[in-house]
């Protein structure tokens, strides 16, 4: 059965935003180090490396995850999204587009967990309340904002996308 | 912060994993969703010579309904739970609880399985088995399969009765009566957080009105999560008159045997857990009926 030593590596095939990468990483190698450091896809935050922070929040599989909770060797044969992934060519998605406008951030360390996460929340609830928009982005913290202008980012983000085509740029 | 180097093996059979976890016994960690091993790893508060991944066994990811009630498979991952309406239904429990768990990523990566064998004391499985008496399906190698009783796999903060040859495979959860009311209530400084205090009720009314087998778990409060026996004894067969669910809210808050931290004191999770208790009989009361909860 296959089995990787502690000071070998293993190769692995992986679908990033969909570009196909093929690497050889070592077990003990976090997802979220091989997603910055092997393929330059920086985005994607290192905080609090024990699952607590919710900057590093790709999604695995179109589900999103903690990405300092998995390992390379995890992700052979899958799907990653990160926010390089996130807006269509020079075309912001609607969360950015109001997270912009609506001052969503100020250092703009937890940005990208907090789209990942909140992409994921308008996808399954396409018009949550204001608690519904709060509780579903507990999973990531903001040290600057308050938390305020966020919420109202995500919630006219989520009002705008119920006023979109269907299929336009950005559907969550 | 990185883990120290270990080892990587992935069976994609559970005898594999099992013939691993044989040969290589404490030197090993089983790695299901990862949630709370991960941390430990990067922290290197666990350093396991090798890492046996059994994410690759899609045969522990089973759910199985009969009369017997809801068989889930130790790899389930918690929003796949989470997302079944035929599980909510035949078990509301799970459908008040699950949302509770952590948060949507970590429950898109954590298994019901991964939070029962890390037995926290605060963390939501271990009550909903102690609540609803629930059985452990464990294997190893040498010993083939061992169904173990909720009441003897929960030994104490962190511990349960797994050998170190063994796998936790699946949790048996006897089915819901018709007409069951249920609640849970957690009380964390941020939603998802590990609660400082919750409370678990079930109650059931017969024809005459009078509660059947009720039960009350109090959870985060002591070195596992606890029925409150002599709470559960003075509902039972009573009829819900002002002030019973108060009186027996007070007995569960005195059976509990909380610890001090950095959190919060023992006195006040004392005295929350006693606020969720009643609050939660209240609940549970409100929901029971006909069809089970509202």
């Amino acid at each position: 059965m296959p089995e990787t030593s502690a000071s070998g590596s293993r190769t692995i095939r992986v679908a990033v935003n969909g570009t196909e990468y093929e690497q050889s990483v070592e077990p003990r190698l976090l997802l979220v180090d091989f997603l910055r450091h092997d393929l330059g896809l920086t985005g994607t935050h290192v905080g609090c490396e024990h699952g607590v922070c919710g900057a590093c929040t790709i999604t695995f599989d179109d589900a999103p995850v903690r990405s300092c909770l998995m390992f390379a060797v995890q992700a052979d044969g899958h799907r990653i999204g990160t926010i390089e992934g996130m807006a269509e060519g020079e075309t912001l998605h609607p969360l950015q587009m109001a997270f912009w406008e609506l001052g969503g951030l100020q250092c703009g360390f937890c940005t990208p967990g907090f789209l990942i996460a909140a992409r994921d929340l308008l996808a399954r609830n396409p018009d949550p309340t204001e608690q519904a928009v709060r509780e579903g982005l507990t999973g990531n913290l903001c040290r600057c904002t308050g938390y305020q202008s966020i919420v109202a980012a995500v919630l006219e983000a989520a009002r705008r996308l119920r006023q979109a085509p269907q299929g336009k740029a950005g559907e969550p | 912060m990185k883990p120290a180097p270990f080892a990587y093996c992935d069976p994609q059979t559970l005898e594999e994993a099992l013939e691993l976890l044989a040969r290589h016994g404490e030197e090993a960690k089983i790695l299901a969703g990862g949630q709370t091993l991960g941390p430990l790893l990067n922290m290197r508060l666990a350093m396991p010579a090798v890492l046996i991944d059994i994410n690759g066994i899609a045969a522990l990811e089973h759910r199985r309904a009969d009369t017997k009630g809801l068989a889930i498979g130790a790899l389930t991952r918690q929003s796949a739970l989470e997302d079944d309406a035929d599980v909510g239904a035949l078990q509301p429990l799970l459908a008040l609880t699950l949302p509770q768990i952590a948060h949507r990523a970590i429950r898109n990566r954590g298994t019901v399985g991964g939070s029962l064998a890390h037995a926290d004391p605060a963390a939501e499985w271990p009550a909903i088995a102690t609540l609803l008496g629930a059985e452990l399906i464990v294997q190893s190698r040498a010993r083939g399969t061992r169904i173990i009783p909720v009441q003897e796999f929960f030994i104490t903060h962190l511990t349960t009765a797994l050998a170190a040859d063994e796998i936790l495979c699946e949790v048996r959860l006897p089915p819901s009566a018709p007409g069951s009311g249920y609640a849970v209530l957690e009380f964390a400084r941020r939603h998802g957080d590990f609660a400082l205090a919750g409370a678990m009720a079930r109650l059931t009314r017969d024809a005459a009105g009078r509660l059947r087998d009720p039960r009350l778990v109090l959870f985060g409060v002591g070195k596992r999560p606890e029925r409150a026996s002599c709470a559960e004894a003075m509902l039972a067969g009573a009829r819900p008159e002002a002030g019973l669910f108060a009186a027996a809210a007070q007995t569960a808050a005195g059976e509990t045997d909380p610890y001090d931290d950095l959190h919060a004191s023992a006195r006040y999770r004392r005295h929350l857990a006693g606020v969720l208790a009643g609050r939660a009989l209240e609940q549970a009361f409100a929901r029971t009926g006909e069809d089970g909860h509202a």
